[in-house]
């Protein structure tokens, strides 16, 4: 089987900080990839490079077997890959509605001048995104209002806007109502599921790996030291002492 | 031939030399207060114009005209502590946390006025004080004779400014702690150090260095309204090729806009008030953080 | 709601109404009001790129081009017609704008408002020295041309002047209202606040800003014709920064949060001009630069701003009898005190 997104021994250093060092990752179509590992390892420098806001010294990154490294944020994410981020990125001053309709009119290239957003064909779209993350409720509020939690679900609901083919999420539910966290990931991941999305997600959160991952990478020390079936990981004594534990 | 070339190097090194004062405040005041202060220029040209009344003052008292060296410095200080300090206490210290198009439009504004009021102080007509320039004499390099204010002593204040500021930034804890907030100012803070106070000093040196910039530019040139909007682009030209707040950096930029602008003169001279800008655009096409900024990336 | 808006549309009819009718009633169109038209187009511009947050030092420079184009036409070919000045006003702008676009929107903030002056502070100089071409600082005298082939009296040029001055704002200020409220609109908007989410949706924030910025140069350089077709000549001063400064002034003067604010800001900042010019013609330039701090510091949303905050009150004084509403006003004002100062209002 081809991997969708191929990163072959990538490294980067900041300072004397080494983030990642010989690193190799394949993400496979359908997956849903859990990326485990200590904080400040590298992890949301590994989504970086992968969408080209790093570049990494050494490496290569190739997505459907074409060379994505260069590329800017902009060209990856109109090749298919979408992005949430751990600090909701958003439009502060703008409604979380017309948050969501930039994302669907740049997805349909929707940009005659003269158009009302208001109007475009994708914004029926719009609205059933925002029910799926549960913010239908705040649609018509400066996304700069909303509490954290909002601003991390309107964020993931950005990125699928896009219709990606994979998505990348960077703790997505950091900062989301405990209670309420279970049941929007349940609805998220059926939809990506639905809409056949890769997803790889960053996550700190061992019961949101367990119930959603098919596979998990920790990534300890600047290198993917172990991958497999969440079962297998999360229960190796040596990812326990080292990530889980720790 | 040859001539000329010397002549347009020593013509660089002098116009150099003023601009990197200028320019070097700027530079200073937007490495530690993320301000870009479009009056600075208005500090250039109010310190020539006190330092031409003060210089002609001392004429009409019958004082000795070397008393005009030591009075260039007082006025320049004086401009710089009583309007730049002025500016930032009653002014300044109420934007900071603001988006920095209004920070613009703020140092703007106050453009405007003190453009106004050095008109309304000093009127249109020309200020000519050149009696420095002639107290120096002359000096002749390679065949070519030139007025040792411009070749020597003008270059001579440039490097001691450029010394004195890297040893009051990097040797002193004076200099430390404006280093500090600098780099990382809601730490600085956290340890006790008065940011309020860091950034009221940083400005005052910064537009005292304008107008230090202004009162030794006087004897050199008619001193006009207009200056200081020339010059507030000019010097912003040199800080954005050296990369903004690199200090070392803006004196290398300065001698080059000086030295393009002198033989664009000599050689190309509807290139002339081109030059700095060519320069500047063709810095920032390659490298727009300037030649020794650093890129920053934002973290998300 | 619907009274809200149809109050406005009443409103709106009336003002429009009132300016077509001004020269008919009055016998005169006189130069003031055609000068106000012609000037908000600029104001426009720098309204479109400040919902990007960026500020523009130098926008008097495509203000110059559009009144030195006619100026240049009309000379080769002996006043020419305006029908087809002003086109070629607009045309010479949108190059000139895209030239030196291609070159700013990929800088902000400082760099973007600093490389403006920079580049009009050349093109001052260059109309000012070359002379043999410009005139220099004397000035490019433009004659009055044809209008679609008829020569023109004075007064009826006047009166056609002020016509194609508000027909023309009036069509700008339609189209950048919709322009707003478009996707690429309210992608301009986004740069301001997270221009690095805005290319992570697959936009170009260049390009988006690109376009802001040659549609801004168009409206100052059809602006700066007219202006120099009403007033017959073009100096270097069309460039000049005192000029540019003057756009970004009307415009936070009359607000930046609407397409309005360009009408408001140049009708009160002309009608201020004409008659304070007398008494402080000396300090005006300075007057201007407290004003603005004022505005900056007290007034941040200027005049339409203002107005719809008075409005607001009034209508929401007269449908509660003056019950504020519970929830609205405390958060409101909290909110003004804890959040910095933004030049652009919400709204559209």
């Amino acid at each position: 089987m081809n991997a969708l997104i191929s990163v072959r021994d990538i490294a980067i250093r900041f300072g004397g900080v080494v983030a990642a060092d010989g690193v190799s990752l394949d993400v496979f179509a359908g997956d849903h990839l859990a990326i485990i590992g200590p904080n400040g390892a590298g992890k949301t420098t590994f989504l970086n490079i992968c969408t080209g806001y790093l570049k990494p010294q050494r490496g290569t990154v190739q997505f459907k077997g074409r060379d994505i490294l260069g590329s800017s944020p902009r060209a990856i994410t109109r090749l298919g890959i979408a992005r949430a981020f751990q600090i909701p990125q958003l439009f502060l001053e703008q409604t979380v509605r017309e948050n969501m309709l930039i994302a669907a009119a740049s997805a349909a290239r929707r940009f005659a001048p003269f158009a009302r957003l208001a109007d475009i064909p994708e914004r029926g779209d719009v609205e059933s995104l925002l029910a799926l993350v549960d913010c239908a409720d705040v649609a018509d509020r400066k996304a700069g209002e909303l509490p954290e939690g909002k601003r991390k679900l309107v964020d993931i609901a950005l990125a699928l806007a896009l219709k990606p083919e994979v998505l990348l999420m960077d703790e997505p539910t950091s900062g989301v109502a405990s209670s309420e966290k279970f049941a929007i990931m349940d609805t998220l991941v059926a939809a990506l599921k639905e809409r056949a999305v890769t997803a790889v997600f960053v996550e700190h959160d061992m019961e949101m790996v367990s119930r959603y991952a098919n596979r998990v990478a920790v990534w300890s020390a600047g290198t993917i030291s172990r991958q497999g079936p969440p079962a297998e990981i999360l229960n190796d004594p040596e990812v326990v002492r080292t990530v889980i534990g720790g | 031939m040859s001539h000329i070339i010397i002549l347009a190097v020593l013509d660089g090194i002098a116009y150099g030399s003023l601009v990197f004062l200028v320019a070097v405040g700027l530079t200073l005041v937007f490495g530690v207060m993320r301000i870009l202060n479009v009056a600075h220029g208005s500090f250039y040209a109010l310190g020539a114009y006190a330092a031409a009344s003060l210089g002609l003052g001392l004429t009409a008292l019958g004082l000795s005209p070397w008393l005009s060296y030591p009075l260039f410095v007082v006025a320049a200080a004086a401009v710089g502590v009583v309007v730049g300090g002025a500016l930032e206490r009653l002014l300044l210290q109420r934007i900071y946390r603001h988006e920095e198009a209004l920070q613009l439009l703020v140092t703007f504004a106050v453009f405007m006025i003190l453009d106004n009021a050095q008109r309304l102080i000093w009127g249109v007509q020309p200020y000519f004080y050149s009696e420095p320039l002639r107290l120096l004499g002359n000096v002749s390099v390679a065949g070519i004779t030139y007025t040792a204010y411009q070749v020597v002593f003008l270059p001579l204040v440039a490097i001691a400014v450029l010394v004195a500021l890297r040893l009051f930034l990097r040797h002193t804890l004076a200099g430390a702690v404006i280093v500090a907030v600098t780099e990382d100012r809601e730490a600085a803070t956290a340890i006790g150090v008065d940011a309020r106070r860091v950034f009221l000093i940083t400005f005052i040196i910064g537009t005292t260095l304008a107008s230090l910039g202004g009162a030794l530019a006087a004897p050199t040139t008619s001193i006009l309204p207009g200056m200081g909007a020339d010059m507030i682009v000019l010097s912003f030209a040199v800080a954005a090729t050296a990369g903004l707040g690199q200090i070392e950096g803006t004196a290398v930029a300065a001698l080059a806009i000086g030295l393009g602008r002198s033989f664009a003169v000599f050689f190309a001279p509807e290139l002339e008030v081109l030059m700095p800008y060519l320069i500047m655009v063709l810095v920032l096409l390659v490298r727009p953080e300037g030649l020794f900024g650093k890129a920053t990336a934002r973290k998300i | 709601m619907a009274t809200h808006s149809s109050l406005r549309r009443t409103a709106l009819a009336v003002a429009a109404l009132a300016a077509i009718a001004y020269p008919l009633v009055t016998g005169s169109s006189g130069s003031f009001l055609t000068i106000v038209w012609a000037k908000a187009l600029p104001v426009l511009g720098i309204i479109l790129l400040l919902q990007a947050g960026q500020v523009s030092f130098g926008h008097a420079m495509f203000f110059a081009v559009g009144a030195y184009t006619i100026g240049f036409i009309g000379r080769a070919m002996a006043g020419g017609d305006l029908a087809l000045l002003l086109p070629a006003a607009a045309l010479a702008s949108l190059l000139a704008g895209l030239v030196i676009g291609v070159f700013v929107v990929r800088y902000r903030y400082i760099f973007f408002g600093m490389l403006n002056l920079a580049f009009s502070m050349v093109l001052f100089s260059m109309l000012d020295k070359f002379i043999h071409i410009t005139g220099g600082s004397d000035g490019l005298r433009i004659a009055r041309p044809a209008v679609l082939g008829a020569a023109m009296e004075r007064s009826d040029y006047e009166t056609v002047l002020y016509y194609v001055s508000l027909a023309i704002l009036a069509l700008a200020l339609y189209g950048g209202a919709r322009f707003l409220d478009s996707p690429l609109g309210h992608a301009l908007k986004a740069i301001k606040s997270n221009e690095t989410r805005v290319e992570y949706l697959g936009i170009s924030a260049r390009l988006v800003l690109l376009v802001a910025y040659v549609a801004s140069a168009v409206l100052a350089g059809v602006g700066g014709a007219l202006v120099g077709a009403v007033q017959g000549i073009a100096t270097p001063d069309y460039a000049y920064w005192v000029r540019s400064g003057e756009f970004v002034f009307v415009a936070i003067l009359g607000g930046t949060g609407h397409v309005a604010g360009a009408l408001a800001g140049a009708f009160v900042y002309e009608f201020i001009r004409s008659a304070a010019a007398a008494y402080v013609g000396d300090t005006w330039q300075m007057t201007l630069g407290i004003v603005l701090l004022a505005v900056i510091l007290f007034a941040p949303r200027g005049i339409v701003g203002m107005a719809a905050e008075l409005w607001g009150r009034i209508t929401s004084a007269s449908a509660r009898h003056g019950a504020a509403s519970p929830e609205a006003a405390p958060d409101a004002a909290s909110a003004r005190d804890a959040r910095p100062l933004r030049i652009v209002g919400g709204g559209r």
